[in-house]
């Protein structure tokens, strides 16, 4: 007797919405055992974890503010995924929208208002485009992975990162640290709400609402997951499928951009030697978790920076080290992939275990 | 010794690591998988192995405890990504992401702790030679192992009947599955060994490389293995030529950091990952000459029609 995958005959719309759940269950359930294993209070920690940073307004506004970065990546390489489009490497498109957006700030330090602001954001979504473009670029004219040299330029974006804010925009009066001058608040996106909920959020909003309407209003929307689920079926319909590399690239590039320079001009107020914990990275879970689709990704978005918040409630409530937060995601990016397979697939137990012909030869 | 025989020396060692990756998931595409995972199975077999290797003083028990940290990664891979036939660049994402929060968790209890020096093989007169003594005779185990390996990888995949069937699999896994071959068994196993492989590379860097432990040691060198395989256009012959440009570049651009020669020593650092994506495009951009040795089913799930 054993057990073999059977596809079923239809998809199941069913599992469509309730594979995430049943992941996020499992991924609980684990997190939970493992705690009980090594000795630790569970109840506590999944409190600690996903109840305590619900419970003050605070810590709800940090929540946003972690949430913000995550979304707005994750909404750019969703279209990326959609296209079967490879793009892993958010993070360094994230430091390089941080880094072209920080030039205004740091170079020209008198500069301040909205239309400096405006221009930085422009500059950050244009410098996330730039290096985004260059994996593209690659895969379209040279056939190059596009998974291994977007992960490539992850490090070479980090470490010219390190280099600048070491180096030459290193604040002069800033005791050597290795940060650029703190941006005056005319130099930062404003705050909306709160005590620091700043405009970014409105552009999360912005954000998932066109990637609703292009995705699945529009003809673009249907030539990018065509070409995603058969590159052939694209061509015979006259779809290019370079022009759609491309296209996602730069707007998944243009969204980490963004993210970055938001961070910067935001969050952190400075330019450092690092200015995302993974965000990029983390945001691929998110992508799928939130099944490709932007309403799902805001919903996935939160819960991902709920578990941020968590772990670093857990490292003071619980002395627990900050990775345990990268364990949950990875754990949990493993149970939504698998899960996901019930969409087209049903187990079934078979009885009589087939003659294998290559032993009965 | 002299500058340059230490230079040569540094290279293997920065090439073995590589190789032993490489080697693994060279196995894993010739069968129709691509694991990205390389980089979170090498993290896992690094801490692991220097744990074993600490805990019980014995190097040899640092890089079993490597190699069975990697396949047990592997394995997580392989229900996922081929029993319930997830996306596998999905999944070896994931893996990567796991395997470095796993590691770092794991090995914070080993952050400062010097390990083990593993001594050098030493043969008499021959180790004695002036420049090839040490370089060829004189090398750490894990180098001849890797050797060895990549010579063993050879010859099962083109002069044995279990690697004719493995290059089936991952060539046409219809046809395979079609004459009675287990296409799940054999990648199942491909993979396992591309783990074994790969915790064995991560072990020989917390043990051999720098021998301690340190949160995101790895840097990379997964990812680097992986384009190596590309690179290698799927030979491992050419797999121990790569290796070893790869290893001179680290090694070349780490000394070139020492002497200092007035640039920021971060671009140096980054020569490595440029250098891999400059080999990548150059082998890439001749796509006759890659689809001769590129597996066929490379990435593509497979369920049988019961």
């Amino acid at each position: 007797m054993r057990i073999i995958l059977e596809r079923r005959p239809d998809h199941s719309q069913t599992m469509v919405l309730l594979s995430p759940v049943l992941a996020i269950a499992l991924s609980l359930v684990s997190f939970f055992i493992i705690f009980a294993v090594s000795k630790i209070d569970p109840f506590q920690a999944l409190y600690v974890y996903f109840i305590e940073p619900l419970t003050a307004l605070w810590s709800i506004e940090d929540l946003l503010a972690k949430a913000i970065p995550i979304i707005l990546i994750a909404i750019g390489l969703s279209f990326c995924y959609q296209s079967a489009v490879w793009n892993i490497g958010a993070e360094g498109q994230l430091a390089a929208g941080a880094l072209a957006g920080s030039i205004i700030p740091v170079l020209q330090p008198t500069w301040q208002g909205p239309l400096v602001v405006t221009a930085m954001m422009v500059m950050g979504v244009l410098g996330g485009m730039a290096y985004a473009a260059i994996p593209a670029v690659l895969k379209i004219r040279f056939n190059a992975n596009e998974t291994l040299t977007t992960l490539m330029l992850v490090y070479v974006a980090n470490l010219f990162l390190d280099y600048v804010a070491r180096g030459p925009w290193r604040d002069p009066g800033g005791y050597n640290f290795p940060n650029s001058r703190a941006f005056d608040e005319g130099q930062m996106l404003p705050i909306v709400a709160g005590d620091s909920i700043r405009l970014s959020i409105v552009f999360v909003i912005i954000a998932v609402i066109a990637a609703w309407f292009l995705t699945s209003k529009t003809i673009t929307g249907f030539k990018i997951r065509v070409l995603g689920m058969s590159p052939r079926a694209g061509a015979f319909g006259g779809f290019s499928r370079n022009k759609m590399v491309m296209m996602t690239f730069l707007i998944s590039g243009g969204l980490a951009g963004l993210a970055g320079i938001c961070e910067v001009a935001g969050p952190i107020g400075q330019l450092r030697t690092t200015v995302s914990p993974g965000y990029g990275f983390t945001a691929i879970i998110v992508a799928f978790l939130g099944r490709l689709h932007p309403f799902g990704i805001l919903i996935a978005g939160l819960l991902l920076a709920l578990s941020y918040m968590g772990g670093e409630g857990a490292q003071v409530a619980l002395g627990l080290s900050d990775q345990t937060t990268q364990v949950f995601q990875g754990m949990l990016l493993f149970y939504v992939l698998a899960c996901d397979s019930f969409i087209y697939y049903r187990l079934k137990i078979v009885r009589q275990r087939a003659v294998d012909p290559a032993l009965a030869r | 010794m002299t500058m340059l025989e230490g230079i040569l020396l540094t290279i293997v060692t920065a090439a073995t690591p590589l190789l032993f990756a490489a080697l693994g998931e060279l196995v894993a595409e010739r069968a129709g998988v691509l694991n990205l995972g390389v980089e979170g199975m090498m993290a896992v077999g690094a801490v692991c192995g220097f744990a074993a290797c600490n805990m019980t003083g014995m190097p040899l028990m640092g890089a079993l405890a490597g190699i069975a940290a990697g396949m047990l990664a592997a394995g997580l891979f392989g229900v996922v990504a081929l029993f319930f036939v997830a996306n596998q660049n999905a999944t070896g994402v994931a893996l990567t992401l796991f395997g470095l929060g796993l590691s770092a968790l794991i090995g914070d209890a080993f952050v400062g702790i010097p390990g083990v020096a593993v001594p050098r093989v030493n043969i008499p007169y021959l180790s004695d030679l002036p420049v090839v003594g040490r370089l060829v005779f004189g090398e750490d185990p894990f180098v001849y192992v890797a050797i060895a390996l990549a010579i063993g990888v050879w010859w099962f995949l083109f002069k044995t009947r279990a690697g004719l069937i493995l290059r089936s699999v991952g060539d046409n896994h219809n046809s395979a599955h079609a004459l009675g071959f287990s296409v799940f068994r054999t990648r199942f196993l491909a993979v396992l060994f591309g783990g074994a492989c790969a915790g064995l590379g991560g072990a020989y860097l917390s043990l051999v490389y720098t021998p301690q432990w340190t949160q995101a040691m790895t840097a990379g060198r997964g990812w680097i293995a992986l384009a190596l395989v590309v690179f290698a256009s799927w030979l491992p012959g050419r797999l121990v030529i790569g290796a070893l440009l790869f290893g001179a570049v680290s090694i070349l651009q780490l000394h070139a950091q020492a002497i200092g020669v007035g640039i920021p020593s971060q671009f140096l650092s980054m020569l490595p990952y440029i250098v891999t994506i400059v080999a990548l495009v150059l082998i890439s951009r001749n796509r006759a000459l890659l689809s001769v040795n590129t597996p066929a089913c490379l990435g593509r799930p497979f369920v049988p029609d019961v």
